[in-house]
């Protein structure tokens, strides 16, 4: 292994991505998998971070780049400490998640893709989270939250530091 | 018995079938009986004399797909069976339903199945955000795995099987089957050309079969109950129960198990508990955003998939959206396009420019910019945006069937706002 991934990457993310490629036929169908473990421990894939994993599977940086950019859920920029995503897909259209993205951005002063300025929340549009029978619906990190009122915004972000 | 093989171990309340419930109530006899005393030949026989048809949406029958897969016992190599829970159509929730309460169900499924077309490797390929699903289908993977119901030689045969669970990166266009065998093997999801179909060359170039949860949910029960059961479980043509479901304005939106062939009144009426006071339907996207709309007076039809086709539309994943009359039509189907636009994976032009171009026109129309001749206009472009052949995949084709649909239906509404340049629902609810 080179040096410049055992700079970048810490032990346990390499040996995590050793471990889902041991299940695999070759190296780089690991690559969602390998983004994934590193965005979880480091909250986005940086070019250092990015760069580093391509190395580990003998792939280069743009044919990573390339994959890690077609996904919704890979960060290719920073985000804050919680990643909020507002369902804007038809159900939740239908009750309402217009008001609700209005009232979290005049709440967190923020726009769809931001950051607010002390880190805390990232606000992200996300299609239907598969819990329309309790539109609208939001997903903060990994909780779901469903029947979401713009008026209770303010006490479920309060519980989130 | 039941007739309820989907939810029979759970609760009126939905309650969660842990693995001491599952195993209470017989739960892994089905794979023990079909793994001990059945050959893979007779359990495809058996689900395909059953017509049980895939419950993704397209609604194809599972024996006989399962019939696809070579079986030549020369061939060393892996093949496939992966489970699509890559549920990310809008307005769909029943995988989600069925793996947060009764995990051990799809796992006993996967197993029979992959039993059934010889698998060696199984894979759930399950949506990035569908954070409790994953933790609960992974402990039941672990428990079944303690149990010697998955790895090496399953119930003391010579048969084994390891399971894995890809999370997807997040992308609607995942959900085609070519498009998420690219993305399971860690690529861009892009659709694959067809053929080769996926039975002859799937993940990694070898055979692979692709089925739903819900289809995969219901093998337990035919190997235990019988195909003659399952087809009398159906109240038409269609064999089976159907997990319906519905959201929007009604009184108790959510999801139950019925006989397939269930009318949409009784649906929507019965179950959901009709329409919440003050709103009246409009319009009913019956499984899904790339089903056509269908109104009022289809309420009487029975939901399964030849009548919902023979009324131009589809029965879909069968979880249906209602459109009350507090919701502009032209304002769902900006909606609906922008979904469809933001999801297109870009590969082919069609669908990569044109979806874009039909939301900024609807855009134009919403918003006061409309010109006589527009409607024509998205109708001459979607019948080319829309139309199999022109692209790989059917990503564009189910794009447009909503709103082909809301300009046969809701016409007016665009010829109105086009007419006065504004939007008479916007002083609304919305």
């Amino acid at each position: 292994m080179s040096e410049a991934i055992i700079q970048v990457l810490s032990d346990e993310e390499v040996s995590a991505i050793e471990n889902e490629i041991s299940h695999l036929p070759d190296r780089e169908s690991a690559a969602i998998e390998a983004l994934q473990i590193v965005q979880k421990a480091r909250g986005w894939i940086s070019d250092e971070s990015l760069n580093a994993i391509a190395r580990l599977l003998g792939m280069s940086p743009a044919s990573l780049d390339s994959i890690a950019t077609f996904y919704n859920l890979i960060h290719r920029a920073p985000v804050g400490r919680h990643v909020i995503m507002v369902c804007d897909s038809v159900s939740c259209y239908v009750m309402g998640c217009q008001n609700v993205n209005t009232a979290l951005q005049d709440h967190l002063q923020i726009k769809p893709g931001e950051t607010t300025e002390d880190g805390k929340f990232t606000l992200l549009p996300i299609v239907c989270l598969g819990a329309c029978d309790r539109a609208p619906v939001m997903l903060i990190d990994e909780d779901l939250v469903g029947d979401v009122r713009p008026d209770a915004l303010e006490s479920i972000l309060s519980g989130y530091e | 018995m039941t007739d309820r093989p989907l939810t029979q171990r759970m609760t009126a309340a939905g309650g969660f079938v842990d693995l001491a419930a599952y195993q209470a109530a017989e739960g892994y006899a089905a794979a023990r009986q079909a793994l001990t005393q059945q050959t893979p030949a007779s359990i495809r026989e058996l689900v395909t004399d059953s017509n049980l048809r895939g419950r993704g949406g397209a609604g194809f029958p599972t024996g006989v797909k399962w019939g696809f897969v070579p079986q030549d016992d020369a061939d060393s190599g892996h093949t496939y069976l992966v489970c699509n829970c890559d549920e990310m159509e809008p307005g769909t929730f029943k995988d989600r339903f069925l793996i947060e309460n009764d995990p051990h169900m799809l796992v006993e499924g996967i197993l029979i199945a992959a039993y059934a077309i010889q698998a060696d490797r199984a894979y759930v390929f399950m949506r990035g955000e569908y954070h409790e699903p994953f933790r609960r289908l992974l402990t039941a993977i672990q428990e079944a795995e303690s149990l010697g119901y998955l790895g090496s030689r399953i119930f003391g045969t010579d048969y084994s099987l390891e399971l894995r669970i890809h999370l997807s990166g997040g992308r609607y266009i995942c959900g085609e089957e070519t498009a998420l065998l690219n993305a399971l093997e860690g690529k861009r999801a892009h659709p694959r050309t067809k053929p080769p179909f996926p039975p002859a060359s799937g993940a990694w170039g070898r055979p692979t079969i692709v089925n739903n949860v819900e289809t995969l949910c219901n093998v337990p029960a035919i190997v235990r109950f019988g195909s003659e059961w399952f087809v009398d479980l159906g109240s038409g043509e269609d064999s089976g129960t159907k997990l319906y479901g519905v959201s929007g304005r009604v009184n108790s939106p959510g999801l139950w198990e019925l006989p397939i062939g269930t009318t949409i009144r009784e649906i929507i009426d019965v179950h959901a508990g009709g329409m919440r006071e003050g709103f009246a339907l409009r319009g009913i996207l019956p499984g899904g955003a790339s089903t056509d709309f269908l109104v009022a007076e289809h309420l009487d039809l029975p939901m399964d998939y030849g009548s919902i086709q023979a009324a131009g539309s589809r029965m879909g994943t069968g979880t249906m959206m209602i459109m009350d009359d507090s919701v502009c039509p032209v304002g769902i189907s900006i909606n609906l396009q922008h979904f469809f636009a933001q999801e297109s994976c870009g590969f082919c032009t069609p669908c990569r420019e044109g979806l874009p171009w039909l939301e900024r026109l609807l855009t134009d129309i919403d918003e006061g910019r409309g010109q006589p001749g527009d409607i024509e206009q998205i109708e001459k472009n979607a019948a080319f945006i829309g139309a199999p052949g022109n692209t790989f995949c059917l990503h564009a084709t189910g794009a447009i069937e909503p709103l082909t649909s809301a300009l046969k239906y809701f016409r007016e509404d665009f010829e109105t706002h086009i007419q006065t340049g504004h939007c008479p629902y916007r002083q609304g609810a919305h």
